[in-house]
């Protein structure tokens, strides 16, 4: 869960880094730290292994373009797909490409859903892309993607 | 020509996505100008305190009505032994408190009577401020008024303690000597970094707030507001916090109550 | 862990899609915040799967992360052939289940 500090930083610097990014982060103790793409490559592979996924034009992705507040964020989607036994949505896995760990959340499907559609609401560290995979029946999988805007507000309480 | 309707249509757009409302746009939520909360905040966050299913809120106000019928202390009693239904004996306490208790000589709140209550009447421990216990209580029973117009009495023995409040909302505090109405008189609409500005109006409180991702009281708010300008916070349920209440109360007549409101 | 609230139709037609929301109440807590006085991490807790079944038979569930907020909402969408009872079932990283039941005829 921790990340590594660099031990070779000077403790003065490091103590100004962190009283900006604490004050950033205002008063909740949030570590602020970040996925980088491998995360999200490695955390996508453990769900979807090496497949590449195709455009999702079918994956329709409801976000708020600009978050009230980074905690609680509505996220809602639905994929087109008939549902029947043969031909329908396993999962959709949702990914948050900057959060400290990307793994949002995933939906598991049967065809007694009658729709491949869920919302829920999410925490979102910044700005940054939601992603979501589509796994279908048939193996194949699609990806969308949608960009959050979540800002630093400046007055807490 | 149209060049300029084009800028007005733009700059129209501009002032509603920042707040600034069109003539009678907000219904209920405005009364001359003074504005809900429930005007600044987005869309989505709209949507979440409009349905009382979506809205988290409501698990407080669930919690707090199973507390009411529920016996505690040595007296063996409930709420409900001496308030019968709540939706009927409490239909007014969230548009009308805080007020003047003569057994004290200053004003009482919500959070205070039930405490008061519970000690005197009940002989049952008082729930700490920001409790479950107590969030769910105050919560529900501010409820019960959900819709009614705010209208708090600031006259006759109040008056004193309400010029104190007023006072206080004028006063510079902190490292940051800010006051109150700086940002919530002098600046609503305007934006501090990435969050809007509002009135700083109360009658939505107890509030689920998004950043505390649980229901918080309004004296929770008043610390948080204090620490922002780097003062020192008052105690929950001091004089200072408890006449600053009556104050909001007065500066939000007329809003209606939206207990549990959802806010940023 | 509090009562969760459930919203689905007590009647439908057979072979009707209808949606089911639901709510409890948890911190999700995420492992990512420190204790203000400590300056410990505040150790994760959180509802990682929830379960959506019909007579016994699943039809939808999740997989939650932190990323998750807290007092957890969660809709998603159904179809029944018969009358019977939906159950749903939140467990936590300790295996703690909370469940909650309705009823729903298919007319």
């Amino acid at each position: 869960m921790t990340e590594p500090r660099n031990p070779a930083a000077c403790s003065r610097r490091r103590f100004i880094v962190a009283a900006g990014a604490a004050a950033l982060a205002g008063f909740s103790g949030i570590r602020v730290a970040h996925a980088d793409q491998a995360m999200v490559d490695e955390a996508m592979m453990k769900l979807i292994g090496d497949r590449k996924p195709g455009d999702g034009t079918m994956i329709k992705l409801d976000l708020p373009e600009i978050a009230e507040n980074g905690n609680t964020v509505p996220l809602k989607f639905e994929v087109e797909s008939p549902m029947t036994g043969d031909d329908y949505v396993k999962s959709v896995h949702v990914f948050a490409e900057g959060n400290p760990r990307p793994d949002v959340a995933s939906f598991h499907f049967t065809p007694a859903s009658g729709k491949a559609a869920a919302s829920t609401r999410m925490r979102l560290a910044k700005t940054q892309n939601v992603v979501a995979v589509a796994e279908m029946s048939d193996g194949k999988v699609y990806m969308a993607k949608k960009e959050v805007k979540v800002t630093i507000g400046g007055c807490g309480g | 020509m149209k060049y300029a309707k084009l800028m007005l249509a733009g700059a129209t757009a501009a002032m509603v996505a920042g707040g600034v409302a069109l003539a009678g746009e907000w219904g209920q939520y405005q009364v001359e100008d003074r504005r809900s909360g429930y005007t600044y905040m987005t869309d989505e966050t709209r949507f979440i305190q409009n349905d009382d299913f979506e809205n988290p809120a409501m698990l407080w106000v669930e919690k707090g009505e199973e507390l009411w019928s529920t016996v505690d202390g040595k007296e063996g009693k409930a709420c409900q032994s001496c308030h019968q239904d709540a939706a009927e004996s409490m239909k007014m306490v969230g548009a009308t408190y805080p007020v003047y208790a003569p057994e004290i000589e200053k004003l009482i709140n919500l959070e205070q009577r039930i405490n008061q209550c519970r000690s005197e009447r009940m002989g049952a421990d008082e729930w700490k401020w920001e409790s479950d216990e107590l969030l769910s209580m105050t919560t529900y029973v501010r409820h019960q008024a959900r819709g009614t117009p705010m209208q708090a009495k600031v006259d006759g023995p109040a008056k004193e303690f309400f010029e104190k409040g007023k006072a206080f909302y004028e006063e510079r505090r902190g490292q940051l000597d800010m006051a109150c109405m700086h940002c919530h008189q002098f600046y609503p609409g305007g934006q501090l970094r990435a969050n809007v500005l509002s009135q700083g109006q109360s009658n939505g409180f107890p509030t689920y707030r998004l950043k505390w991702q649980k229901v918080g009281s309004l004296h929770r708010r008043f610390r948080g507001c204090n620490k922002q300008v780097r003062a020192k916070p008052f105690a929950n349920g001091s004089d200072e916090y408890v006449n600053l209440e009556l104050y909001l109360s007065w500066r939000a007549r007329g809003l209606p109550v939206e207990t549990p409101a959802v806010r940023n | 862990m509090a009562k969760p609230r459930v919203k689905a139709p007590s009647s439908v037609k057979k072979g009707q899609v209808f949606e089911v929301k639901c709510l409890v109440s948890h911190k999700m807590e995420s492992g990512q915040r420190k204790d203000r006085k400590t300056g410990e991490p505040i150790p994760r807790m959180i509802i990682n799967r929830f379960v959506a079944t019909f007579n016994g038979k699943e039809v939808f569930s999740a997989d939650w992360h932190p990323a998750i907020s807290a007092n957890p909402y969660m809709a998603f969408y159904m179809k029944a052939e018969e009358s019977g009872d939906l159950e749903l079932t939140w467990i936590d990283d300790k295996g703690e289940k909370i469940t909650a039941k309705k009823s729903i005829t298919v007319g």
